[in-house]
């Protein structure tokens, strides 16, 4: 009999807080040391509008296999409409990547404001389980970067 | 290259615990261009403090990468500690290893190998961090208050008070707002006037005060500490320098059947007006829409009988423009229209009246001269319903969601007076609940209760029927002894719900001030700064941001005012240095910037560019102005080109942070 050592999936995920509330979200999660797969690291922007879908593309090319983008809730950004601006560039951004072959399932935008450390940590959860049972993502990958 | 030095933090055991800080410091010493590593147990302490400065200095560092808790927390600590030995505060970049990570994961092996991730993404960011200058910008030391009743007279005063030049601007031809149609004050029952037109003299005596009455601000350019406003002076027809208010001509004006506004239309006054005997600035208008002389060129009685020649039949609006530092809104309330609720019968029969035309019935200064008489008659009312909550809590759609506040209050006071002045009369009041939080509020409501024998039924009135007797029946419900009841009326009393004036959405547009759904300014933190707008610069002061009452208000007013004056003081202002920029050899002028940008920073600029043929072209391209600009960095996204950057937060920073985790 042979015994073959597989090793777990564990994907590589990217999330853009933005600095007033998913940020602040992030570290409230963690100051009430709510658990979350060390999978996510996250990049801290002043608002989600700041994220240039080149930055998604990218994070892709690079072997990402999720990316989430967090942002104030609707009516409550910091900048007072950049939110709005995520919401529609997302879906815009989004479905031309499903189109590309980067699963739904892949991308995300949630809301989370600061006080809503526990929505966070689910959401995070959640996002890394569905992101795991998809597996790999082996689209759009820059195969020169991929030394593996 | 830079040269990069990576400090990380144990915080005690807090990050210790379950990151191998020791390995981290390591693992970040391999990457390029760090030089120099190191772990300590409390790094925000002064010795931790210390040993990032010693290290700035001795290995020459050009960028700081600290491994600790969130930059939300330390990021100024160790901004500050850079830049008290001579290194840029913006070269500083905190990899959050503690909410972030230790907090968060058990496991020491993945959460230390998560901590060394974070510091590769944050290395990656500074060897692109350019050291930034926060810019100043000058401060007009003096304010704008938009909005002459309580809250804007309030705001001035104290403004003025701290030795500032302070500008109100009002629509009406005379300050003092919606206090000055009150008759009493709760909960200790002073007579409104009493109290309110001795601070509205003060206002007209004040030589750092200009009172601009029946004008309108009608645009508003700049920014915190540089606003450019236009004020329109609209036409009254009167000379303000030469009027000494006597009244003779609204005494002779021949136009009798104007309704009169300051009494809610319950009687009459001439074409030619002082809204009150104690008018601030005592100066008669001409109403343009009743004047004969103005509509058809026929009359000229005023400016006969005038004595000081102020009439002026041929005024013009004119427009000013005024430059400010701050800008206070205090443009306040009105009542809901009642048109979507005819149950009560307010449209048909004028002795069902809303609480502000009964405070004019009840008012010594009023069209009854204080004497409780109904509209229709002029009889002595015996029976009075008092309906509370008309389109306050209202979730149909018909009136408003929120809790107008003042009302519950207000109602008890009429009720008590009612019962004080005519304790013949029979009082009802129906409500959903009585809302009486405030210093001494509740025991005023028990003792109309208890003192003074108004009936409190609690149960909403479901409609009004006027009668041909001249009564009005009731119909509502006792939703304690669930029963229905009807009660024959001689007066019913709606306590109408508030919300902003109509003019406070066309101000929030020109402010780029936000507002919620229901037009109320909202506020920069709802707990932590609730007199700013989350405009810079912004400043709300009463009922624009909320109901609210007298003592509320004037409190807002006075916090209002002190943050004026904490800017005003200011020579200049510290802009924040992570703004937008654009390319200008990128940049084709395309606008899409412009249109997102949320607070007005983007312009667009003719500029000369030397051609390769030596050819100077003009181009348009757009131009930031940092003091504006809060960066958001919508524009950088919108910009088609790639010209739109932001700093600190720049497209190739957050792209290097992105391949790092990636990695």
């Amino acid at each position: 009999m042979q015994v073959t050592e597989t090793k777990e999936f564990k994907p590589k995920i990217v999330a853009f807080c933005c600095n007033w509330c998913s940020y602040a979200g992030a570290d409230l999660a963690g100051t009430n040391r709510l658990n979350y797969p060390a999978d996510v690291k996250i990049i801290r922007v002043p608002c989600s509008c700041r994220v240039n879908p080149m930055f998604i593309l990218r994070a892709f090319q690079r072997g990402a296999d999720g990316v989430i983008l967090c942002g104030c809730h609707p009516g409550d950004c910091h900048y007072t409409t950049g939110n709005y601006f995520t919401r529609r560039r997302m879906a815009l951004l989004f479905s031309m990547l499903d189109y590309l072959g980067i699963e739904k399932e892949r991308t995300r935008v949630e809301w989370v404001s600061a006080a809503e450390g526990a929505k966070f940590a689910e959401t995070m959860n959640s996002f890394v389980e569905a992101v795991t049972k998809l597996g790999e993502n082996k689209r759009l990958g820059d195969l020169r970067c991929k030394v593996k | 290259m830079q040269r990069i030095g990576v400090f990380v933090c144990h915080c005690g055991t807090n990050i210790a615990g379950t990151v191998d800080v020791h390995a981290v410091a390591e693992a970040l010493k391999m990457e390029p261009g760090v030089v120099f590593s190191i772990d300590y147990q409390y790094m925000c302490s002064e010795a931790g403090q210390n040993i990032v400065k010693d290290a700035i200095k001795e290995h020459k560092l050009t960028g700081v990468v600290i491994c600790s808790c969130s930059p939300r927390m330390h990021e100024g600590t160790f901004r500050k500690a850079a830049a008290s030995v001579g290194l840029n505060p913006y070269m500083v970049e905190i990899a959050n290893i503690r909410e972030q990570c230790s907090w968060i994961h058990k496991d020491k092996q993945t959460a230390t190998e998560k901590a060394i991730i974070l510091g590769k993404a944050a290395i990656a960011k500074v060897h692109l961090n350019a050291p930034l200058t926060a810019g100043t910008s000058p401060v007009t030391k003096r304010a704008l208050v938009i909005g002459g009743g309580i809250a804007g007279i309030q705001t001035a005063l104290d403004i003025a008070d701290a030795g500032f030049e302070v500008d109100i601007v009002e629509k009406n031809p005379t300050i003092g707002g919606k206090m000055t149609q009150i008759d009493k004050t709760f909960p200790t029952l002073d007579c409104a006037a009493c109290i309110l037109t001795p601070k509205m003299v003060d206002c007209a005596q004040n030589d750092k005060i200009k009172i601009y009455s029946y004008s309108e601000v009608t645009d508003v350019k700049g920014f915190v500490g540089n606003f450019t406003v236009t004020i329109k002076r609209k036409a009254r027809y009167v000379d303000e320098t030469k009027c000494t208010g006597c009244g003779e001509c609204t005494e002779k004006c021949p136009m009798k059947k104007v309704p009169n506004e300051f009494n809610l239309g319950l009687d009459t006054r001439r074409a030619i007006y002082i809204p009150f005997a104690q008018a601030v600035p005592k100066v008669a208008t001409i109403d343009p829409d009743y004047c004969n002389m103005i509509k058809n060129g026929k009359c000229g009685l005023c400016a006969k009988v005038c004595g000081a020649g102020a009439i002026d039949y041929k005024q013009q609006d004119q427009f000013i423009e005024e430059k400010y530092g701050a800008i206070v809104v205090a443009t306040g309330f009105n009542p809901i229209k009642l048109d979507n609720f005819d149950e009560f019968a307010y449209s048909q029969s004028p002795d069902v009246v809303t609480s502000l035309e009964f405070e004019r019935l009840t008012n010594a200064a009023g069209p009854t001269a204080g004497t409780l008489l109904r509209p229709s008659d002029g009889k002595h009312p015996h029976t009075i319903v008092f309906v509370q909550c008309v389109g306050s809590r209202d979730t149909s759609g018909c009136g408003k969601p929120y809790c107008s506040k003042i009302c519950c209050m207000y109602t008890a006071k009429h009720a008590m007076l009612t019962r004080e002045k005519y304790p013949d009369t029979d009082v009802y009041v129906f409500y959903i609940d009585v809302r009486t939080p405030g210093k001494n509020f509740d025991e005023f409501y028990r003792r109309a209760v208890e003192q003074y024998g108004v009936h409190y039924i609690k149960g909403m009135v479901g409609k009004v029927v006027p009668q041909s007797d001249g009564t009005l029946k009731v119909q509502a419900s006792d939703l304690i002894s669930n029963e229905q009841l009807h009660i024959d009326a001689d007066m019913v009393v709606l306590a109408t719900a508030i919300e902003p004036d109509k003019s406070a959405r066309s101000l929030g547009t020109m402010l780029t001030a936000s507002m919620d759904t229901n037009d109320f300014f909202t506020e920069a933190h709802p707990k932590l700064r609730p007199v700013e707008s989350p405009t810079a610069g912004v400043f709300l002061s009463g009922a624009c941001q909320g109901p609210k009452d007298i003592p509320e208000t004037v409190a807002q007013a006075g916090a209002a005012a002190s943050k004026v004056i904490g800017l005003l003081v200011k020579d200049s202002l510290t802009c924040n240095p992570c703004v937008a920029h654009s390319n200008e050899l990128m940049c084709n002028g395309c606008s899409a910037c412009e249109k997102v940008c949320p607070y007005g920073a983007i312009t667009y600029m003719d500029k000369e560019f030397k051609m390769p043929d030596r050819t100077v072209a003009i181009r348009r391209v757009a131009s930031v102005n940092e003091a504006v600009c809060q960066g958001c960095g919508a524009c950088t996204v919108a910009c088609p080109s790639g010209a739109m950057d932001l700093k600190g937060f720049s497209n190739s920073q957050i792209m290097a942070e992105v391949d790092a985790i990636c990695k």
